[in-house]
């Protein structure tokens, strides 16, 4: 008798993001579960995760992620001893943390550090979908914020690759509250006159969309990505508005002047390295 | 099913009708029952205010959406002299759900910046319920420079089920507006009050909840997610709403404690509806005493004292875990 007390519609068909299984491409997989098609360089769709026929971009932890940008040993982690309390004892939380990490192998949902990225020094803040749906609480907001203070003690630019459900809402108020931490660290990262640069990966919705995301001098984001504040099923629902075709993706961003420009990930590290040549590494001030 | 209003709400009008016909029928047959009623009138009254005094957070929730509660549009008729509302983000259009404007409370110029959903369907319509489009979190923004450029403090009100959901807002960067909104004010040259006078919902709530001094009233919520959202996510079923407004610490009170509220500000037995003037009022006491405070403060310690008070909110631990 509760199934419907929200109204709910029937789900809505969904973009190939979220139907093609991120577990079902294995180092053996001899098909693109996405376009059915036969991958053909198995180079491209190993290292890169993207499928060589439809160019679809498989989900990537944030370590190959720290793999395919920096050069080679240049990764010094920080702040990676810093793990989430369940400060409201909500039920199930502790219990969803201890899961998380043992399915993703992190202790939280983000990885930053210093790395050189095409010989540049730069600060980069790597989020990791596969932690609790990269949804940002404490520890999340905090170690953004450190990440964005390492690179003004430092000087260098800061990049962050997004990837995130929004607020971490077993920790209340307090992950909401992780919203205006990132931002105001963000105005004082911008008042002093260094670079930051935000890609946004599949998915960017919520509390981080509506967050550092999108408060990047340089907004990048990756084919096919669904970036938005409130979730496509959650618009269906609510207004009973049927969702025009490739609603919320990439391409919807930069049409829609959301986005500076789509990198396709063979590309990404040749754009950045442009970009901090061109702004002469990103402390110029 | 899950009730928008109080039962016991009927039933004490129930007991009302009752006492009044008493009444009515002591006087038409003479006969004195002055004494008996006086007695169940107040047996009443004690058991509304141990009712009230505690109300569980789910009875919280109900009562920051309940139909009658007072809409910011209500307290700044009350609050303000003069108050002229602006319209308009200047780039595509006016947002209903969001009024911004002008207005003179006690000889001292404010902005005000809030959200409105509106009362009665055709004004909720109208106003979008209180859920702003990125139009109306540009014309928050818009004004914010403005009363930075004018030297005005600023006073938002909170009262809104969360950002529009919706394709055009959408299109339009409603990530973004909120984003920007945020980052204004965490750096705003000027005393900024917020207070929650209802529903703080999400993101769409914060983007008016970034100032000096957060206030909520008694019965207002502000919240991450709604309870009802919470529970269909975690347990893909509403029976486990009430349990979950419980969880997320969603209150003026717990929040307080969370020290995410600076204040709570007293509304009167049963909900700022049924007295709107002693809500009003004591709101008022709100802002003239923390306005008072927040002008005299020197402006590089106000921006101080905000930002370390933002950047500290979260908690963690840094050893090595063990799991």
């Amino acid at each position: 008798m509760f199934e419907n007390v929200l109204g709910k519609k029937k789900y809505i068909p969904l973009t190939p993001s979220s139907k093609a299984d991120p577990s079902a491409l294995s180092g053996n997989q001899k098909t693109c579960p996405v376009c059915i098609r036969l991958k053909s360089g198995q180079q491209s769709f190993a290292a890169e995760r993207v499928c060589p026929a439809c160019k679809y971009h498989f989900p990537m932890s944030a370590w190959e992620r720290i793999d395919h940008l920096t050069d080679p040993q240049s990764f010094e982690e920080l702040d990676k001893d810093l793990v989430s309390i369940n400060i409201l004892d909500f039920p199930g939380y502790d219990e969803k943390l201890k899961a998380a990490a043992k399915n993703s192998g992190l202790k939280e949902a983000i990885i930053c550090g210093k790395a050189m990225i095409g010989g540049y020094q730069t600060i980069l803040a790597v989020m990791d979908s596969s932690f609790m749906m990269g949804s940002m609480g404490s520890v999340v907001g905090e170690k953004v914020c450190r990440a964005a203070e390492k690179a003004m003690e430092l000087r260098i630019p800061l990049i962050i690759i997004t990837a995130s459900g929004g607020a971490r809402m077993q920790e209340g108020m307090i992950s909401l509250m992780q919203m205006a931490k990132t931002s105001a660290v963000l105005k004082k990262f911008h008042q002093s006159g260094l670079l930051y640069i935000s890609i946004l990966t599949n998915p960017t919705t919520g509390g981080v969309s509506a967050s550092f995301a999108s408060l990047a001098d340089i907004i990048i984001a990756e084919p096919g990505a669904l970036v938005g504040f409130t979730g496509p099923r959650v618009i269906a629902q609510t207004m009973g508005q049927k969702l025009p075709a490739g609603f919320q993706c990439s391409e919807f961003l930069l049409e829609h002047g959301q986005a500076d420009l789509i990198a396709e990930r063979s590309e990404l590290k040749h754009i950045l390295q442009c970009i901090l040549k061109l702004y002469q590494g990103g402390s110029h001030a | 099913m899950l009730k928008k209003y109080f039962d016991y709400e009927n039933n004490y009008e129930k007991l009302q009708d009752k006492i009044k016909e008493l009444k009515k029928l002591s006087e038409q047959l003479d006969y004195n029952l002055d004494g008996e009623i006086e007695k169940l009138e107040r047996q009443m009254e004690n058991i509304r205010h141990s009712k009230y005094r505690n109300l569980s957070p789910w009875e919280k929730v109900l009562l920051s959406r309940h139909p009658e509660r007072p809409v910011v549009r209500e307290y700044i008729d009350f609050l303000l002299d003069d108050f002229i509302e602006f319209h308009g983000d200047r780039l595509y259009g006016d947002d209903k759900a969001v009024i911004a404007g002008v207005g003179s409370f006690e000889g001292h110029a404010l902005t005000v910046l809030a959200h409105q959903k509106g009362k009665g369907t055709n004004e909720k319509i109208a106003h979008h319920f209180g859920m702003p489009h990125p139009e109306g979190y540009r014309k928050v923004e818009r004004l914010l420079l403005q009363s930075e450029k004018f030297k005005r403090p600023v006073l938002n009100l909170i009262d809104t089920p969360g950002a529009f959901p919706g394709v055009g807002a959408e299109e339009r960067g409603q990530a973004s507006s909120i984003a920007r909104v945020l980052m204004t004010l965490s750096d705003l040259k000027v005393p900024v009050i917020s207070i929650v006078t209802g529903e703080g919902g999400s993101g769409g709530a914060l983007a008016l909840g970034v100032c000096d001094r957060l206030f909520m009233l008694a019965n207002s919520v502000f919240s991450v997610i709604s309870a009802e959202a919470c529970a269909s996510i975690i347990f893909k079923e509403t029976e486990k709403t009430q349990e979950m407004a419980a969880a997320l610490k969603l209150t003026a009170q717990d929040l307080f404690e969370l020290g995410i509220a600076d204040g709570i500000i007293p509304e009167p037995v049963g909900g700022a509806h049924l007295d709107f003037d002693a809500t009003a009022l004591n709101i008022a006491e709100c802002i003239r005493k923390n306005l008072q405070e927040l002008t005299t403060v020197d402006m590089n310690r106000l921006l101080t004292e905000r930002y370390n008070k933002i950047r500290s909110i979260g908690q963690y631990t840094e050893s090595i875990s063990n799991f």
